[in-house]
């Protein structure tokens, strides 16, 4: 009953008129925050930061305006992924691979009904979980250490190479490749910088923005230029926008288990919302019996990944407010939005400021319908982006990437380097090879080498320090699974197959 | 259509934002959410609130090499420009002295104040067996490998530099054996040590504040002159017999080609920050202790704790 009490104390701070107004504005900047290429979650509760300071709003406010803009932005990130093949921000990567192609056979009205579904199911089941779990799920920070951290990106990487429904050597490759970009920048153990060539833009290392953006969208400009337009999901002819139930009903299971997948991953600091929806992506593609279709164009393959981060980005609150720990970009900012209005989130928080904890999680819950009511509807406005000139339409697209990673950090540094990975993900995608197990290796790749190395000096070197937890050694069976599987199920899968058509 | 149009305005609407000119600007050389984020958001938030500048400031993170894109920046483009103010700290002077910058020292732009210190602190699990920081230097002495650090700097940062300053200061000489891991912020530092993966914690009061008060870690001592006024109960290095003193001070530098008028009007601003109730309070929220000092004396001040961390980074072999 405590919690139907909090809850109300909840509701009671966050349902007025005018946080209700807050919320909704909110939520439609957020949406389209989300949905242009290179201006992701992080990015559009900065840009609003200074906003709630002008506008003088107070805590509770300021919180309900900005976790609006957060849960709207991961909503709209898969916006332009479906019909562009342009993924709005990193964690909507993975819903490109079956979102766009959808788009391609004139089902976007379709994609994006059930991810925008699925999107509020995660999110509104991570918020529930939020509320009634986090702080004693606070602790699971607490049995994670290099091993642990180590094992789970071993986790995420064995099963990189099932991405590409083709070629699984090509999809080691492009990991490789991101995994070698990742190198670049300073050392944490050593504190040296490392293939920097001396450039302090490089320093940092290589934001995975700027590889996404390039990659995805500088990239489909070049082979639209090259195609004419041909094989685009541009001026597909689009059936009338109708409500999908039945898809909706046959992936109830899978946004059920992505949402409990990706609230995990979210609440694991440092882990996100990307590995969410990657992992609920690959999860969903081994255990449905129909893996090849993965790629092509499935319902499944739409609600997966954005139930994962959706139900991760709710998690990723839990270890921010409860041990202040950021567990993603976004978390992060909120966070300083916190301190600044002198809400030191820890431990205590729950116990010092009620109020807070619970006004966030009421407006989370009113940001969530609000999105769902705003977002499905407003699928018709959306599927005409597709009727656009593409003579319009692409350089508006890459005149927004420009400004967007423009405004990260200010450099042009970083544009000359977007369009080098644009001219990369040209090349790329001629020889075949897929892109976003480069980005992957980028993201998950510098946390599995600073793990290493962290796990290397705690030990003294000792490589059985590896598999020292329970923790350790089950991911380390997941791991070895995951990438051995695929070989022996390939083969009793497809037996039946030919038996079928024979 | 309409959804094209409002794509454009979006993104116009963020191109002005961000480029607003009119106003004082602070740029904050990190993304948002840490120290100097901190830094030039509050400090720009009271300068206004107490009218000491016209307009709101504008604060412009300027993320990259640890602060050394900001810093180039600065000097390269903004060298005359009186109305900017940039975010430093401790790491600023660290990084100037371990010539992270790429070439570019201190001397190029001018440490105009700093109002406000986050103390030093050295942090162990509740159930640690060290009970004074004494304890731990008997073990690390007995048994180097025994005692790690988790710390949110990269190794030979100031967290770092905080562990090697008590070892030396108590005679321990092979500092290179001293474990140490940098994780992604204090937080995470604290989370590693309540986990038991590392026996002590180096970082910032403010990095702990949340966790001291929930009883899950115990502060063996704080790096200050004083005790931190709400924090009566933990006590200094020195009075363990430990003379360190090492604060992450928090503060400002100014272009190096302004005028010594603006250069002073600058750190007069400063010193009525300091004073105003709105810094005290934030202050006392976020485990800051106070620390004023501007103008000339900040500066000379900056190019002393750079000379000290020059020689003890060549110590440890971070630089040649």
């Amino acid at each position: 009953m405590e919690i139907i009490n909090n809850l109300y104390l909840g509701f009671s701070v966050a349902l007025s008129p005018y946080t209700l107004m807050l919320a909704i504005i909110g939520c439609f900047i957020g949406t389209i925050v989300g949905a242009l290429p290179g201006l992701g979650p992080s990015n559009g509760v900065a840009i609003l930061i200074p906003i709630t300071f002008t506008m003088g709003l107070d805590a509770t406010a300021s919180l309900v305006l900005l976790t609006a803009v957060y849960y709207g932005a991961m909503y709209g990130g898969r916006i332009s992924s479906i019909l562009l093949n342009i993924p709005g921000d990193e964690p909507a990567m993975m819903t490109t691979l079956d979102g766009y192609p959808m788009a391609k056979n004139g089902r976007a009205g379709d994609a994006l009904v059930i991810s925008g579904f699925a999107s509020f199911v995660g999110a509104l089941l991570a918020t529930l979980a939020l509320a009634i779990v986090a702080p004693s799920l606070a602790r699971v920070a607490y049995v994670f250490g290099p091993a642990e951290y180590f094992a789970l990106y071993l986790l995420a990487f064995c099963t990189l190479g099932g991405v590409a429904s083709k070629n699984q050597a090509k999809a080691a490759l492009a990991s490789c490749v991101g995994l070698g970009i990742a190198m670049i920048g300073v050392d944490h153990t050593t504190g040296m910088t490392r293939y920097t060539g001396g450039n302090l833009h490089l320093m940092d290392g290589i934001d995975f923005l700027v590889a996404i953006v390039g990659l995805f969208a500088v990239s489909e400009v070049f082979f639209f230029i090259e195609s004419h337009g041909k094989n685009s999901s541009l001026g597909v002819t689009l059936g009338k926008v109708t409500i999908p139930w039945s898809d909706i009903f046959h992936t109830r299971w899978t946004m059920l288990r992505s949402s409990i997948v990706g609230f995990i991953a979210g609440v694991l600091p440092g882990a996100g919302a990307s590995l969410g929806s990657f992992l609920t992506y690959m999860m969903e593609k081994s255990i449905a019996g129909n893996r090849e279709e993965f790629g092509t164009g499935v319902a499944k393959g739409v609600a997966a990944p954005e139930a994962g981060n959706n139900a991760a980005a709710g998690g990723a609150l839990v270890p921010m407010l409860t041990l202040g720990v950021p567990g993603s970009g976004t978390t992060a900012v909120l966070l300083a939005v916190l301190m600044t209005l002198n809400i030191t989130p820890g431990p205590t928080l729950f116990a010092d400021r009620p109020d807070v904890v619970w006004g966030l999680i009421a407006s989370l819950i009113i940001a969530n319908f609000v999105l769902l009511f705003m977002n499905v509807p407003m699928v018709k406005v959306f599927v005409r982006i597709l009727q656009v000139p593409p003579a319009m339409l692409l350089p508006g697209v890459t005149m927004v990437s420009f400004v967007g990673i423009y405004s990260l950090s200010g450099s042009y540094f970083d544009l000359l380097l977007m369009t080098l990975f644009g001219v990369l993900g040209y090349i790329f995608r001629k020889l075949d090879i897929p892109t976003v197990p480069v980005i992957l290796g980028i993201l998950l790749g510098a946390n599995m080498e600073n793990n290493l190395r962290r796990a290397m000096v705690l030990s003294d070197g000792d490589w059985t320090f590896l598999f020292s937890s329970g923790i350790a050694i089950s991911l380390w069976v997941a791991a070895v699974l995951g990438f051995v599987a695929p070989f022996f199920f390939r083969r009793i899968m497809k037996k039946p197959k030919i038996a079928e058509n024979a | 259509m309409a959804f094209k149009l409002n794509t454009l305005l979006a993104s116009a609407a963020f191109a002005v934002i961000s480029t607003t000119s009119f106003a004082t600007e602070c740029i904050a050389p990190a993304n948002p959410g840490g120290g100097w984020d901190f830094t030039c958001r509050q400090i720009g938030k009271i300068l206004f609130d107490i009218g000491q500048v016209p307009n709101p400031v504008q604060v412009t993170n300027m993320a990259g090499g640890g602060g050394g894109l900001a810093f180039n920046h600065v000097v390269s483009e903004r060298g005359t420009d009186n109305d900017l103010i940039v975010a430093a700290s401790q790491a600023t002077a660290t990084r100037l002295a371990q010539n992270a910058y790429a070439g570019m020292t201190a001397d190029q732009v001018r440490f105009v104040g700093a109002i406000g210190a986050d103390p030093g602190v050295i942090v162990v699990a509740k159930d640690s067996p060290f009970q004074n920081l004494n304890d731990m230097v008997a073990a690390i002495k007995a048994d180097p490998g025994s005692v790690a650090f988790a710390g949110g700097s990269a190794a030979g940062g100031f967290d770092h530099l905080k562990v090697l300053m008590i070892l030396k200061e108590t005679g321990f000489t092979d500092i290179r054996k001293i474990k140490y891991i940098g994780v992604d912020g204090g937080a995470d530092a604290i989370t590693q040590t309540v986990g038991g993966f590392t026996q002590g914690m180096t970082g910032d009061m403010s990095e702990i504040v949340g966790f001291l008060k929930s009883g899950e870690v115990r502060a063996l001592a704080v790096l200050t002159e004083q005790r931190v006024p709400g924090f009566e109960d933990i006590p200094t290095a020195q009075e363990q017999g430990i003379d360190v003193v090492a604060v992450n001070w928090r503060g400002l530098y100014v272009p190096k080609g302004i005028s010594d008028a603006d250069f002073e009007a600058w750190g007069g601003k400063l010193k009525a920050v300091a004073e105003s109730q709105e810094w005290q309070d934030a202050m006392t929220a976020n485990g800051l202790a106070p620390f004023t000092k501007v103008g000339g004396d900040f500066q000379s001040w900056v190019d002393g704790v750079i000379a000290d961390t020059v020689e003890l980074s060549k110590e440890i072999g971070v630089i040649q």
